[in-house]
């Protein structure tokens, strides 16, 4: 696999609960991390996006009880839309109703979690948000602007954005933006000085 | 680094652990919390403990407010903030006030305030308890980090 490309993933975590999010946060970067953490900064926790910038996001992790709307109309909502019908969705919850994680499978949820979420389902992730990955990465490569020039990445590090709940639920009503914002965000993204990448529109190039 | 206040310290510590699980007050998911821990984040576990704290206090105001007055209770409140109460407890491996929280949504559902209150008074008992022992522990910790020695790993299966 060509140490070339980006081997950085970004999660949105969907929880309506700070607690939550913090865990979630500190479970992925755990599950992904490798160890030299030199180049990670295990703080970097964000809340409240700042600046608006375009990410690719790798995988969609939610809680499914949340005021106003459950991860179940999240996952709808996500495979309706064109623009992100194609990243991985998981399910946390912390009620083990049958009938629910299996309606969430058959709405193509990846997984479904039942808290307390352990380090050890977090590890069967990883395939998923590499599966896009790499499928994204290869339909960069066919597009014309591949004479960007990529940095090499030593190590591989998690990107988390973790957004309230009302965060997202605005950021679902955009549009996805032209491709030629792409470099910027690819430059941006692979950038282990942390300033982070936050958006507050989902504008994900695809 | 004096090797023999080390070694007491940290024989110290991992009795202290092992007395927490064993009378119940911690399960298994707080040893699953302490692996989230590394020398990248050495304050991973007292600040998520601090923010269940914080919660606690918090939801246990708003329950009360809603059941303060018998004509008019808010049991859906009630029931929102245990499912929160049990949902936080249950990933930091608070087992008595999970157990409390569970006890609680029962009297939620059958819509006794009564039980309710009772159940609102024990989960308040129990969160400031283990508050202390955690406290207690945490302290260890530093002492131990102080005198130069490492955080035993404790394995309680």
């Amino acid at each position: 696999m060509g140490r070339e490309t980006e081997s950085q993933f970004h999660v949105l975590a969907v929880d309506d609960s700070l607690f939550d999010r913090k865990m979630i946060e500190r479970l992925l970067q755990k599950s992904s991390c490798q160890a030299d953490e030199s180049s990670h900064d295990p703080n970097a926790t964000s809340t409240s996006p700042e600046t608006h910038q375009e990410v690719e996001i790798n995988l969609i992790i939610t809680d499914y009880c949340m005021p106003g709307m459950t991860g179940y109309d999240l996952l709808k909502k996500v495979k309706e839309s064109a623009a992100f019908k194609s990243i991985p969705v998981v399910i946390m919850s912390s009620e083990n109703v049958p009938s629910r994680i299996s309606r969430c499978l058959e709405e193509g949820a990846e997984e479904f979690f039942l808290k307390p979420v352990k380090l050890a389902d977090l590890t069967k992730l990883k395939p998923h948000m590499m599966k896009t990955k790499m499928k994204k990465e290869n339909e960069k490569l066919t597009k014309e602007e591949n004479e960007v020039s990529k940095p090499e990445i030593k190590e591989d590090s998690t990107v988390i954005e973790i957004l309230p709940l009302h965060q997202e639920l605005e950021s679902e009503q955009h549009e996805p933006m032209l491709s030629s914002n792409k470099r910027k965000a690819i430059e941006e993204v692979i950038s282990t000085d942390r300033s982070r990448p936050k958006y507050n529109d989902i504008t994900t190039s695809v | 680094m004096n090797t023999t206040i080390v070694a007491q310290l940290q024989r110290q510590f991992q009795d202290y652990i092992i007395s927490l699980y064993q009378q119940g007050f911690l399960d298994n998911q707080f040893s699953e919390l302490r692996k989230l821990q590394d020398e990248g984040t050495p304050d991973f576990v007292s600040e998520v403990v601090s923010l269940f704290f914080d919660d606690c206090a918090k939801l246990i105001n708003n329950m009360s407010k809603s059941l303060e007055r018998p004509e008019n209770v808010d049991f859906k409140q009630v029931d929102s903030g245990v499912h929160q109460l049990k949902g936080s407890s249950s990933s930091v491996g608070a087992r008595m006030v999970k157990n409390v929280c569970i006890s609680f949504k029962e009297c939620c559902d059958v819509q006794n305030r009564e039980g309710c209150l009772r159940c609102l008074q024990q989960v308040d008992y129990e969160y400031k308890m283990l508050k202390t022992k955690l406290q207690d522990l945490f302290k260890l910790e530093q002492q131990i980090l102080q005198a130069g020695g490492t955080i035993p790993q404790v394995d309680i299966n």
